[in-house]
Order: C-alpha cells, then sequence, then structure tokens
C-alpha cells in the first residue's frame, strides 16, 4: 500500500517536473515569435495609417461650413406596437414600406403591419433569445435566429390556422449564436454573421454554404449589404473593435477599419454605398469612406455616456440616427458631426433601429417590449 | 455587448466603457473649482453635510454639457440608477427628482463590485498614500505603481474614492475607526490579488490572428485611396441631390402616411402606376441604378431600347441578374438559355461583347456557376450606363413622361383635427404572390407560355 502511494507521488511529481520543463522549453521560442509578430504587426499598423493621412487634406465639417444648418427637429412616436412579452431584440422593414417584422427574447417572431397595428403571422421559435430576423425581398418569407446557432426561413402563409413553424426550412449552421441575418438581392440567398466570429453566404433552397468569411477575431454583431452598381460587398462589425469590408464572391476582407474603442454593435451602409457608419459600446457612432479609406467623422458628445446599438441613415443621408442603451435616440447631422435633436419615449435600451425602405419613418425595438414608429 | 456576457451577468467590456465615463462626469461634479456646490442639506429635521439637492445637479449638468434640461434629468437618472449619486429622502426609489430633495456620491459604487479585482486595492492604497503621505511600505510602493499603470484611465476616480472613504471614516468614533483599519490592514496583507499581464482586453495575439493581420495591413497598404477632399464633397452633393426626396428632413407630398394617416403617398408611388410622380421620374436621371431598381423606370428604358433597336442589351442583364440571384439548382439551365438566346453565333437577341470577354464567358460556361456570366454581364452594365442611358435621358420619351409626371396637392389640415382618419390595410404580398402563383399555374396548365418574369 505504501508502495502504491510512493509510485503514485513520484509519478505525478515526475509529470509536473517533465511538463516544467517543457513548457519552459517551448515557451521562450513561442514568445519569441509572437513578440516579433506583434512588432511586425504594430509597425505594419503605423505605416497604414501613415499613408492613410497623406491624402487627408481636409475634415468633412470643414467642408460642410457652407451647408444650411438644420432647424428645429419635431419627431414624435407616431405607433406603438405592443405584443411582444419580452425584450425587442431586431426588426426588419419588408418592402412594401408598412409591414415590419420583429423578434424577441422570448423565441417569439412577429409581422405586423405597422400602418394598422395588427399583427398578421407570429412564429414561436424553439429557443430563447432570437437576435436576428429578416424580411425577404419578395415580402413572403423571413428568416430569423440566435441562439440555437441557425438560421431558418419561414414562409409567410396566408391560411390563418395554418402552423408557419411546419413549413420552417433550416438554412444556416454556425458554431455559436445567430447575432445578424440579412437576405442579398432576392429571396434565395442568406448572408449571416455569427458569435463564432464568421459571417457566411447561404443558399436558401438547399440550404449550401456558399461562402465563409474569416478574419473578426472575435464576435461579429451586425453586417450589412452594400446598394452599390455591382452588389457585391458588404460590411460587418465585430467585437474585436474591427469593421470589415468583404468580398462576397472570393470571401476576401477587401478593407478594415479599427478606430472604435469597443465592440462594434451596429453598421449601415451610407445610401450611396461610399461610406459606412457604424455605432459602438463606446458611445460613439462613425463614419468611413471607403474610397478614401479612412474614418472621417466621429459623432459623440460628452454628455452621451451609453453604448449605441443600433444606426441607419434617413434616405438622403443627411441624418443618422442611433438608438442608445440609455434609452434615447439621438439624431445627428452627418455632414455637420452635431447633434440635430434626441428622442425620449422607450422606457428601456433601444435595441434595433431601422428607417423605413422610403425613407417616411423608422422604426425602434426595445427592451421595454415594444416597437415604435417615429415620424 | 455578446450574448455570452449578457447572459453571465459578469463584468465585461461594455459596463466598463460605459463606467468610465460616467467616472469622468462624476470626478468632473466633484472638482473643487468647477464641480458642484456642495453644501449642508436639511433632511426633515438632521443637517446633512456634504449634499447636493436634486436641482442643482441637473443645473449643473445642464450648464456644463450645454444641453436641455429634460436631458440632463435623463443623465442625471442614470447616475443615481447605476448608484453613483444615491438619494437621502426615500433612499428605496433612484430617481432623481428636480426639486430640493438632497442627494450625495456614494462611496462604494456598482462599479466596484462589478470590477472588485483591480478597484478596492487601488483605493485601499491610494487611501494610505493620502494619510501617510507617500511613506508607503516598499512592497506596497511596487504594487501602487503597477495598479496605477494598469487602471490608469480612472486614477481618478480612484483618489476621489479614497478621499470619500477617509472622509466618512473621520465622521465614525474613535474605537471604530481604529478597528475597521485594523480590518483593512489584515484583509490586504492577506489578500494580494496577482496582476496578470493578460487583461480582459488584449485576449487575442495568438501567432495565427496576427499572421492575418499583417498581411491585411500588406494588402491595404498597396491599396489606391482617393483625396478625402474629394470624397467628402461626393457627400455633400449626393445629400444635396436627394434632400427634396427624403421624407424626415423636406417631408413628403401629398403627406407623410404615419403622420396624417392618409395612404395617398403609397398609392401614387405604388410599384406600377398609370403616371408617375414627378418626384419620382426625376430621381431617374440620377444615376443608372435609380432607373434600373424602379420598375416603371426599367420599363420606360426597355421602350426607348426597342426604338434604339438595343433592347437585347436590357434583356440580357436582366438574365444575367436572375442568374445571379437565383436558385441553385437552375443555375445550369439558366446559362444554357443565356448562351442559346444572347451569346450563341446568330443568336435571336445576340449581344455585342469584346472578343476578349466572349472567349473568357465561353470558356467558363463550359464549367457553369453562379457568376460565369459576371464579366460580359458588367460589360453591358457599362456600355448601357455610358451610351444609351445618357441619350435616354435626352430623349423626347424621358421629356414627356417628366411633363406628364403629377406633383401631387399637399393635404390641407384635416378641419377636425381630433377625428381620426379609418387606418385601411393593404394586402400582404405574400398574398398578392400567392395570387400571381396561382394565375400563372393556371396559364402554365392551359399550355401558355409565361414570359421569363422573375420579380425584381
Amino acid at each position: 500500500k505504501y508502495l502504491s502511494t510512493f509510485i503514485k507521488t513520484l509519478y505525478s511529481t515526475s509529470m509536473i517536473f517533465y511538463s516544467c520543463v517543457l513548457y519552459i522549453i517551448c515557451e521562450v521560442p513561442l514568445n519569441e515569435t509572437l513578440a516579433h509578430l506583434k512588432t511586425e504587426s504594430e509597425t505594419l499598423k503605423s505605416k497604414l495609417e501613415e499613408e492613410r493621412a497623406k491624402l487627408h487634406d481636409v475634415e468633412l465639417h470643414q467642408v460642410a461650413e457652407k451647408v444650411e444648418g438644420l432647424g428645429q427637429f419635431v419627431m414624435k412616436t407616431r405607433r406603438t406596437l405592443k405584443g411582444h412579452g419580452n425584450k425587442v431584440l431586431c426588426m426588419d422593414w419588408c418592402k412594401d414600406k408598412r409591414r415590419i417584422v420583429s423578434s424577441s427574447q422570448d423565441g417569439k417572431v412577429i409581422v405586423w403591419d405597422a400602418f394598422t397595428t395588427n399583427k398578421e403571422h407570429a412564429v414561436t421559435m424553439p429557443c430563447t433569445w432570437v437576435m436576428a430576423c429578416a424580411y425577404a425581398p419578395s415580402g413572403c418569407a423571413v428568416a430569423c435566429g440566435g441562439l440555437d446557432n441557425k438560421c431558418s426561413v419561414y414562409p409567410l402563409s396566408l391560411d390563418k390556422n395554418e402552423n408557419l413553424a411546419a413549413k420552417k426550412k433550416s438554412v444556416a449552421m454556425h458554431t455559436n449564436y445567430l447575432s445578424a441575418c440579412s437576405f442579398t438581392n432576392s429571396d434565395m440567398q442568406i448572408l449571416t454573421s455569427s458569435g463564432d466570429g464568421t459571417c457566411a453566404l447561404w443558399d436558401v433552397e438547399s440550404g449550401q454554404l456558399l461562402q465563409s468569411f474569416h478574419g473578426h477575431a472575435a464576435d461579429v454583431l451586425c453586417l450589412d449589404l452594400a446598394p452599390s452598381e455591382t452588389g457585391n460587398t458588404f460590411v460587418s462589425g465585430g467585437c474585436d473593435k474591427k469593421a470589415n469590408v468583404w468580398d462576397m464572391r472570393s470571401g476576401q476582407c477587401i478593407q478594415s477599419f479599427e478606430t472604435h474603442e469597443s465592440d462594434i454593435n451596429s453598421v449601415r451602409y451610407y445610401p450611396s454605398g461610399d461610406a459606412f457608419a457604424s455605432g459602438s459600446d463606446d458611445a460613439t457612432c462613425r463614419l468611413y469612406d471607403l474610397r478614401a479609406d479612412r474614418e472621417v467623422a466621429i459623432y459623440s458628445k460628452d454628455s452621451i455616456i451609453f453604448g449605441v446599438s443600433s444606426v441607419d441613415f434617413s434616405l438622403s443621408g443627411r441624418l443618422l440616427f442611433g438608438g442608445y442603451n440609455d434609452y434615447t435616440i439621438n439624431v445627428w447631422d452627418v455632414l455637420k458631426g452635431t447633434r440635430v435633436s434626441i428622442l425620449f419615449g422607450h422606457e428601456n435600451r433601444v435595441s434595433t433601429l431601422r428607417v423605413s425602405p422610403d425613407g417616411t419613418a423608422f422604426c425602434t425595438g426595445s427592451w421595454d417590449h415594444t416597437l415604435r414608429i417615429w415620424a | 455587448m455578446t450574448i455570452n456576457t449578457l447572459a453571465k451577468g459578469g463584468c465585461h467590456r461594455e459596463q466598463m466603457a460605459c463606467f468610465r465615463k460616467m467616472e469622468k462626469v462624476i470626478v468632473a461634479m466633484q472638482d473643487p473649482d468647477m464641480g458642484m456646490k456642495m453644501r449642508n442639506q436639511r433632511l426633515l429635521i438632521t443637517v446633512i453635510p456634504h449634499a447636493m439637492t436634486g436641482h442643482d445637479i441637473i443645473a449643473w449638468l445642464t450648464h456644463k454639457y450645454r444641453i436641455s434640461e429634460e436631458e440632463s434629468l435623463h443623465l442625471g437618472n442614470m447616475l443615481v440608477k447605476y448608484g453613483y449619486i444615491y438619494p437621502l429622502k426615500e433612499p428605496r426609489c433612484l430617481v432623481l427628482r428636480p426639486d430640493e430633495s438632497p442627494y450625495r456620491f456614494q462611496v462604494r459604487p456598482l462599479s466596484m463590485s462589478i470590477l472588485p479585482t483591480f478597484y478596492n486595492p487601488a483605493i485601499y492604497l491610494a487611501k494610505k498614500n493620502i494619510r501617510k503621505q507617500g511613506e508607503l511600505m516598499e512592497y506596497e510602493k511596487e504594487r501602487y505603481s503597477l495598479l496605477h499603470k494598469r487602471i490608469n484611465h480612472t486614477w481618478d476616480f480612484v483618489v476621489m474614492q479614497a478621499r470619500e472613504q477617509l472622509r466618512a471614516s473621520k465622521q465614525r468614533r474613535k474605537a471604530d475607526r481604529i478597528v475597521l483599519e485594523c480590518q483593512e490592514q489584515a484583509y490586504w496583507l492577506i489578500n494580494r490579488p496577482p496582476i496578470k499581464y493578460e487583461c480582459i482586453e488584449h485576449i487575442k495575439g495568438s501567432s495565427s490572428c496576427l499572421c492575418l493581420q499583417i498581411e491585411a495591413c500588406r494588402k491595404a497598404l498597396g491599396r489606391n485611396r482617393v483625396k478625402s477632399s474629394i470624397c467628402l464633397e461626393g457627400f455633400l452633393k449626393y445629400s444635396e441631390q436627394y434632400l427634396n426626396h427624403d421624407p424626415i428632413m423636406q417631408g413628403c407630398l401629398p403627406s407623410n402616411p404615419w403622420i396624417s394617416d392618409d395612404t395617398a403617398h403609397w398609392t401614387m408611388n405604388a410599384e406600377i402606376v398609370p403616371v408617375p410622380t414627378r418626384l419620382r421620374v426625376e430621381r431617374w436621371s440620377f444615376s443608372f441604378m435609380e432607373l434600373l431598381n424602379d420598375a416603371m423606370g426599367r420599363r420606360e428604358f426597355m421602350t426607348y431600347l426597342e426604338k434604339e433597336f438595343s433592347a437585347e442589351n436590357l434583356y440580357f442583364w436582366q438574365a444575367c441578374e436572375d442568374i445571379r440571384h437565383g436558385e441553385s439548382s437552375k443555375i445550369v439551365e439558366k446559362v444554357e438559355d443565356i448562351y442559346k438566346n444572347f451569346l450563341a453565333p446568330g443568336a435571336a437577341r445576340w449581344v455585342n461583347i469584346d472578343s476578349k470577354t466572349m472567349d473568357k464567358t465561353l470558356e467558363g460556361i463550359k464549367r457553369p456557376h453562379r457568376f460565369v456570366m459576371d464579366d460580359a454581364q458588367m460589360h453591358i452594365y457599362f456600355l448601357m450606363k455610358k451610351d444609351s442611358y445618357p441619350r435616354y435621358l435626352k430623349s423626347d420619351l424621358y421629356k414627356n413622361m417628366l411633363a406628364k409626371a403629377i406633383v401631387p396637392q399637399e393635404t390641407k389640415k384635416s378641419v377636425f383635427p381630433f377625428m381620426r382618419r379609418q387606418r385601411h390595410s393593404s394586402p400582404s404580398p405574400a398574398q398578392t404572390a400567392t395570387q400571381a402563383a396561382e394565375e400563372e399555374g393556371l396559364a402554365k396548365g392551359a399550355g401558355a407560355n409565361s414570359a421569363a418574369g422573375s420579380h425584381f
């Protein structure tokens, strides 16, 4: 008996010694390579900043001095949509300019006619925290997903008795939660972003993965498709504070911006497609120009302390709306960089904000269980 | 903010960013010169020292940040909600009242319970430093400087908290004070938390990640950039051009449906109308993409091209779009159709592509995939954009359209403003699609050949 315990202790101490030796042997060169790579990365980054700065001859607000200032802004809640039993996490507009789909923490996805405030369809997902939902361009289906790591498409049936869940189609599969999803120009393809650090493009019909996008070092929280002529790029933002622009065809990251100080919760293209805005936990929104390849504006104020959850532009791109975690909506003059208005109304944080397709109003969803239409 | 951290409820980056900013506000409020004027506040019969009124807080915030009173009230409420300031009247109700209610700065706010690892020992050492006027023990000095480096950004807050705690302790009885001091000293002697180099923010650092970053930087260094002045002018131009089309900026005619409950604006701007609105027709002239994205605009353009005998370009472009965005299973079939109709020698709608692109496309057709038509499609797109589109805008067809277009009358405000209009529902897109599919099914059943009508 003493022999066995003696052998055991001898074994364990030798294992510790062995692993220590191994640790010491491997640790040194690994650290050296890492340090070397780090310095190389840092030098290249500063070189890149130098290059970018060379062509930066003027600031946006300076160029905008000749533009007329905006007057008083009066926007009110025109509709309040009540019906969710828990925090509203995401919403999207239908192309018909009046219908919306919204998803919440309790697993419910509801399609509303926001104009009449009637609920038209409701689906209960098998998971909670449905963080992403999207309306199909045809208006005939919705996509949603969240903690189930999947993105599912539900065709919208007009038969009130039919259970929408019956026709559900599982399209995307990630290894962590789904943070955002969006249909591309048709009902046939979906773009998703996930907590597993990747984005992916899927074929709806077959569920096949068409392309995957790797490059973020942490959870990807948001994405937006470019409205450009060639329609081949999209931007994503993540917890690694980076906003990446991707080529959908090749899967390559073609541009990257890292100026935020915290997680990027929302990205949205400027209507012309030449720039995009981002909203982050560092309480700022920023505008990045794709041709100049740099950040060109920061929208922030000392009195704004809480993070931005969601951003969107008005139709002309002159206004930027931001939904904040302190329950408010701040309206920014994109060109002059000033805050035009602050809107109160929600009783908990604003989690999602989208302008309607024809720009007549915008919709916000909040943790106070409601959605509001503002105009 | 990610769901992982939300679900666990632990300390995370989002809260750190918020706390840092709130702490800045609190530090500013406590500034001896520019901060709040603290005085003795009366609570019933007791006099509370070193307190402030709700009214003063709001006035100070309004002045300092140049915001409205409503916003100051909101901001102040957040400070109370997160425990940086607490009410003396009704301490359970964490609300900022814009009146003479007394408030005080919290000595141990929420941030400290969430991030105890660094704050508490830092505050302890800072207190000792202040009391002993810099005479700390060797190991304490080391620890102090390490902590200072580690949480440098909130050091003001740490010092402020230390001062507050010292002030609060002065009001205790001597016996209690001595006991508490001894307790604290003993605690920190034993509980020396290790300071790891890896902090929550620097988790990335794996070599593969760095390699990717280096690769991306190298590529980025080689790209062409445009001068800022040119790019930024672009924003000005765009905003100006679309100003009249932005309902939130300029309103819309006859009225914004969400405000007036009248859907006339949507009816007038439906996908296909007998006469389009003037703004809509004007928009077709902003860019080629605007024209193609509008179903009516595209129809008009097609009519024009047919007159010019170059309609095959637009048909070709539409067919290519259909491949790019359509079902994967139909790609092969569609590519074949395109070849037969547009590319094969002697095809009915032969398109004029340069030989290099044609060769490349024909080669690619042998192994058809979603993007096989991309080059040819781009070529034809730019051909239309540079040639046919500008001529269309100068044509009589367009000018007549513009002249015919209606400018809706602005709806006069209702005589009875309290009467709410009835909000009518509209047919769901799903319904119209099902009906269309049914009709198409019937037509197909009858043997008729339905035109390539994909929804754009």
